[in-house]
């Protein structure tokens, strides 16, 4: 089996619009959420949210590009930029068709979907615009790459809600390991602030009304966030070969499935996507040092998340470093894996534990070492990144520094 | 319905709408059922909240989700929303 390589990083999201701006502000534990630009009206039941507020589309793409990209696509597209950029590879005859794309997306174009109806049902407007489709449809990010990239390999979109990006790169992993294609550009991106996504939202009532407290007593729920992030995978050997920088390696993709309940998580199916990922990647339990957990900042999630750990690790769960950088770049939805993949590789790159940022007090039904508020220097040599999915659908990826 | 609103009309009005969105008969919902005999879990309890802000136009803040846990909490909890509400349903 081949080993798995990670050569090049993108990223965009509430915390900046590239790797290292995004790095410095996690390692400082400096949160991304603030007032919504758009309160809504009337006003949402939450006020803040994870926008990605440095991203200007215009810095990116023509005013003819913007006009078949929705935010989410354009995401996808920046990210992947930055991480072929950084990879060095380029994409040419046989490397072009051995090369696959693999995107997560939750809910793909919403606004274009939701103009979609306003002209339809408020304007009473039959005529709904001809780039809908093409705007709206979740593998536009994936297809834009494609484009762009001149790969000609395996190119799709998972959606599996909160999973879908550590599922696209899971695969995308196996995908090389096996040797079906040498490289992937792999990851997620999200665009979630479109009205009646938002009014959606509300109504699940699961979304903070001040900020994202992951494992800490006084957490509210989660914090809307949109970005997107990317990584070049590459066959070890390839990657050796060209004499790029390699930035850690994927060694382990674990997924299962609760079949519990819809929305409630459950114990069961995220102990098994860790067990499964770690028996993937062939390392015991008490090899792994940080887990970049789920962590979403519900009730129900973070204590739910605590006992699985604790189910998997036993007495070595009190060794491990666990923290949710959601708390500064927001849930990304179907971009949290990769958002979170970024961060993770980071860690491992630069041996520091990202925190988990706005703790207040310790729940004793969340008593992981979590790192709260202040980034820290450790050496690591394994981590994991948990993805846990409404509908019951986890994920679990295992990552390893490059020594 | 009529506009004035007393106390038997609340009651009944809750339990049709739980009984709507559980899709269940009314008459097997009474007053002292707890959510955990009706098999109402979180995910319900938030459709019949949504459904209760619709059918009394009142919004039922976050933090009373928690003690919801039986249909006399359900109907408690509209009454005192309904009350503190002005025009002629209070």
């Amino acid at each position: 089996m081949n080993r798995v390589a990670v050569t090049g990083l993108g990223i965009v999201c509430a915390l900046g619009n590239s790797v290292p701006q995004v790095w410095d502000r996690v390692i400082h534990a400096e949160s991304g959420i603030a007032p919504l630009p758009d309160p809504g009206n009337p006003a949402y039941r939450f006020a803040n949210g994870a926008v990605a507020w440095g991203y200007n589309p215009a810095d990116h793409f023509s005013d003819k590009e913007l006009g078949m990209l929705e935010r989410f696509a354009q995401f996808a597209a920046v990210a992947a930029r930055q991480a072929v950029a950084q990879s060095g590879i380029t994409f040419r005859g046989e490397l072009a068709d051995r090369t696959a794309v693999i995107t997560g997306s939750s809910v793909g174009g919403q606004f274009s979907e939701e103009e979609g109806y306003k002209q339809l049902y408020r304007h009473n407007n039959p005529r709904v615009g001809p780039l809908t489709i093409p705007r709206t449809m979740s593998n536009a990010g994936a297809s834009r790459i494609s484009l762009e990239c001149g790969t000609k390999g395996p190119a799709y979109t998972i959606s599996t809600a909160c999973s879908s990006a550590n599922h696209a790169i899971g695969q995308a992993f196996w995908h090389i390991r096996q040797g079906t294609v040498t490289a992937a550009i792999a990851g997620g991106s999200e665009a979630v602030f479109a009205e009646g996504l938002l009014r959606a939202w509300e109504a699940m009532r699961v979304v903070s009304p001040d900020t994202c407290r992951p494992f800490s007593k006084d957490r509210r729920g989660l914090i809307l966030g949109e970005g997107g992030a990317m990584l070049v995978l590459e066959n070890w050997e390839h990657a050796k070969a060209r004499g790029t920088e390699i930035l850690g390696e994927v060694v382990g993709f674990g997924m299962s499935s609760d079949a519990h309940h819809i929305t409630q998580p459950d114990m069961g199916g995220p102990s098994n996507a860790m067990r499964w990922a770690l028996a993937d990647a062939g390392l015991p339990p008490e090899s792994v040092h940080y887990i970049n957990a789920h962590g979403t900042g519900t009730v129900a999630n973070d204590c739910t998340e605590t006992a699985s750990i604790r189910n998997v690790f036993g007495t070595h769960a009190d060794k491990l470093l666990v923290s949710s950088t959601k708390s500064m770049h927001g849930h990304t939805l179907g971009a949290a894996g990769a958002v979170e993949a970024v961060v993770t590789i980071m860690a491992l790159n630069k041996q520091v534990a990202p925190p988990t940022a706005n703790y207040n007090e310790p729940d004793p039904a969340c008593n992981l070492d979590i790192v709260a508020n202040q980034a820290r220097p450790a050496s690591m040599e394994t981590a994991l990144s948990n993805s846990f999915a409404f509908g019951g659908l986890n994920a679990v990826l295992v990552f390893r520094a490059n020594n | 319905m009529t506009e004035e609103t007393h106390r038997d009309d609340i009651a009944e009005r809750v339990i049709r709408v739980i009984a709507e969105t559980q899709k269940i008969p009314a008459e097997s919902i009474s007053i002292d059922k707890t959510f955990e005999e009706l098999k109402i879990d979180s995910l319900d309890g938030i459709n019949i909240v949504f459904g209760l802000e619709n059918e009394f136009n009142i919004s039922i803040p976050d933090e009373n989700m928690a003690s919801l846990r039986s249909v006399r909490d359900a109907v408690e909890g509209v009454r005192q929303l309904v009350a503190a509400q002005p025009g002629p349903t209070a």
